[in-house]
């Protein structure tokens, strides 16, 4: 039988799992040796493999990127923690121009395979730097992979394809899942295959494109939507790049209605890509225009009145969806 | 000026060590030299920055690797991809975009590398090179080698938040990596009195917990000497050394730029100060580089240089569609 564990035990067991069967693997930055990690994901991890597999390190989030890519040439597979995905923008760089290009303007002689955890998300008042959903960032960067589960069971499985990949990879884990969400996770292989989406509820009358902490509030809205008589296909993306094109078009072409709900703001978000794709390859199949519910475009204010008002949830996707099913 | 803790080992070299070190100055000298004259032709499109003038850095450096030693150099340092093991047909083929070049075309100058032969290509952000340094160094100490990176930066990008934060780390976890800093005087256009308010890079080094070192970078010897005397600490666990090597950049920063920033006196007071001349009347004296000894690599060189020419090219240009193939592995 499968056990219990928070989202957050997710990840650790993936990472404990990924390091016990392979020496290559280890993970750095700040404050994930002893101390365990400021969320304690890395909890254990120092006392089981020792300081030179969990190197903590100064305040240098471009150095621990710039370090895993510089180990990840000589065949290790580094997976480095950004203490908040709020502050990946001063690894930027290293992210963005160092690993993205490398095998790029290597000739395709070499590879990166380095994961760069961010833990994100808002609705945990962390205000302004400690809230943030910068994916898009990442997904408009040619080379890199962008990951966003949200499940213990997704969170464990990607992160273990993550590690095994062999392109540099952003994972998004969701600070407001780690200890409110509990799901059964198997021991052992269970990889979930970067670029797969999943279908968590099934529905003929709207498609609903969604990830991370929205998932949950998503299938609220689509239960309430059923008693009305609507039923919403709820689609996991778990990929955020490359995304599954696959799947998304194939339900659109199911229900002949689609939303979009994600927590980063609206502007060029990822579903300003979906949307467009949607649009570009299925819009004889589209009965309604393609519509969104997401952040507005502003920043994750701390007052949880001010960030309530911010942050999608059931009650605005719902209406969102009703307004989609009408039209 | 920096303190001078570090051993200049006295390392004995051969006769033939020393005219192979002539070699690798000449043949770097002649290939920044064409390089410049293709680009004045039309002929290279663009991404040429000479290291004209500062070759005894690299070669006095690069001259005391060993083939497990990794290099991570700056964008002049075309001639540590040659004493690494690149091909000059495959080097003169990347900066002339070719499919035979070490990117396919994908990009010019340095922005390549070769894991086999120890070389990291850095992108242009001057300084990147430097975090990616300290992963290599890191995984050096994991396995317990005594194999050394060698990291090379500007005056200019000493000035950059990743090198503060690379030097931090390799200082922190005793990291073996031998920092060199070519000291050409100007960051592009920006003089050095303009860009630090100290006059050695090498004070730098002691913020970091390791010893820096400031030398003539116009003297390969002194630069082999102090490179070896580095190694040697590094490969046995002593951790970082920095070495600032004084120099001048003869040509501007890229080809294009005609560097009226500085002046001729300038220029010319470091001419007279060419590392070539220098090293030459050095093996002179010493009886080691006779006439045909020298025309012999005279003749090499230029040889060396027109086949990689030729050999570019005449080289295939890359598939067109080429341009959006591997971005994965």
């Amino acid at each position: 039988m499968p056990k219990e564990v928070t989202y957050l035990e997710a990840i650790r067991e993936a990472l404990v799992e990924e390091m016990r069967r392979d020496p290559k693997v280890f993970v750095l930055g700040e404050d994930v040796g002893e101390y365990g990690g400021a969320f304690g994901v890395t909890q254990g991890l120092f006392e089981e493999f020792g300081e030179s597999r969990v190197v903590d390190t100064p305040i240098s989030e471009s150095a621990i990127v710039g370090i895993s890519i510089g180990a990840s040439l000589r065949g290790y597979r580094p997976v480095a923690e950004m203490q908040f995905a709020d502050f990946i923008s001063c690894g930027f760089d290293q992210i963005s121009n160092q690993a993205a290009t490398l095998r790029y303007r290597y000739g395709g002689r070499a590879s990166v395979p380095i994961v760069v955890r961010a833990p994100s998300g808002g609705n945990v008042g962390g205000g302004l730097y400690h809230s943030q959903n910068p994916e898009a960032w990442f997904i408009h960067r040619p080379g890199l992979k962008v990951v966003a589960p949200s499940t213990p069971y997704d969170a464990k499985g990607l992160l273990k394809a993550a590690i095994r990949d062999d392109n540099p990879v952003v994972y998004f884990e969701h600070k407001y899942l780690y200890r409110r969400t509990k799901g059964a996770v198997p021991e052992g292989e269970d990889i979930v295959p970067i670029g797969v989406a999943a279908t968590r509820r099934e529905g003929d009358d709207i498609t609903l494109l969604t990830y991370g902490a929205m998932v949950q509030p998503s299938l609220e809205a689509a239960d309430r939507l059923s008693k009305d008589g609507v039923e919403v296909e709820v689609i996991d993306l778990r990929t955020l790049s490359p995304f599954d094109k696959t799947a998304i078009l194939r339900s659109v072409e199911k229900t002949n209605r689609a939303m979009i709900v994600h927590e980063d703001v609206k502007t060029l978000g990822i579903g300003a890509e979906l949307s467009a794709v949607i649009m570009e390859e299925k819009f004889d199949a589209l009965d309604a225009p393609v519509m969104r519910v997401t952040y507005p475009d502003t920043h994750c204010p701390f007052s949880n009145v001010l960030e309530a008002f911010n942050l999608p949830d059931a009650d605005k996707i719902t209406a969102a969806l009703r307004k989609l099913a009408e039209y | 000026m920096a303190t001078t803790t570090i051993k200049r080992t006295k390392f004995k070299l051969t006769p033939e060590q020393l005219l192979d070190i002539f070699y690798w100055l000449k043949l770097i000298r002649a290939f920044d030299l064409r390089l410049s004259i293709l680009v004045k032709q039309g002929k290279v499109r663009s991404g040429v920055y000479t290291g004209i003038g500062q070759e005894a850095i690299i070669v006095g450096t690069c001259f005391a690797l060993r083939k497990e030693d990794f290099i991570c150099p700056l964008h002049r340092d075309l001639g540590s991809f040659l004493m690494k093991g690149v091909e000059p047909r495959a080097m003169m083929s990347q900066m002339f975009g070719k499919a035979t070049g070490l990117s396919k075309g994908r990009d010019s100058a340095l922005h390549s590398g070769v894991n086999e032969l120890g070389i990291f290509g850095n992108t242009s952000m001057l300084g990147a090179n430097l975090p990616v340094a300290a992963g290599l160094g890191l995984t050096f100490k994991m396995e317990k080698t005594d194999n050394v990176v060698v990291a090379y930066f500007g005056e200019g990008a000493s000035n950059t938040g990743d090198f503060h934060e690379a030097l931090n780390f390799a200082g922190v976890q005793r990291l073996p990596i031998v920092f060199v800093c070519e000291n050409n005087l100007y960051a592009y256009s920006v003089p050095v009195e303009k860009s630090m308010a100290i006059d050695d890079v090498a004070d730098r080094a002691a913020s970091y917990g390791f010893d820096g070192v400031s030398i003539n970078g116009n003297d390969v010897l002194a630069v082999y000497q102090s490179t070896q005397g580095a190694l040697a600490r590094a490969r046995n666990g002593e951790g970082p050394t920095l070495i600032e090597c004084k120099t001048y950049r003869w040509h501007g920063h890229s080809e294009h730029d005609k560097a009226f920033y500085r002046t001729d006196e300038e220029l010319a007071m470091w001419k007279s100060r060419d590392p070539i001349p220098t090293f030459t009347t050095y093996l002179q004296a010493r009886n080691v580089l006779g006439a045909d000894k020298l025309k012999e690599i005279e003749n090499r060189v230029t040889s060396t240089i027109d086949d990689a020419v030729e050999f570019a090219m005449n080289a295939p240009d890359p598939k067109p569609e080429d341009a959006v193939a591997d971005l994965y592995a």
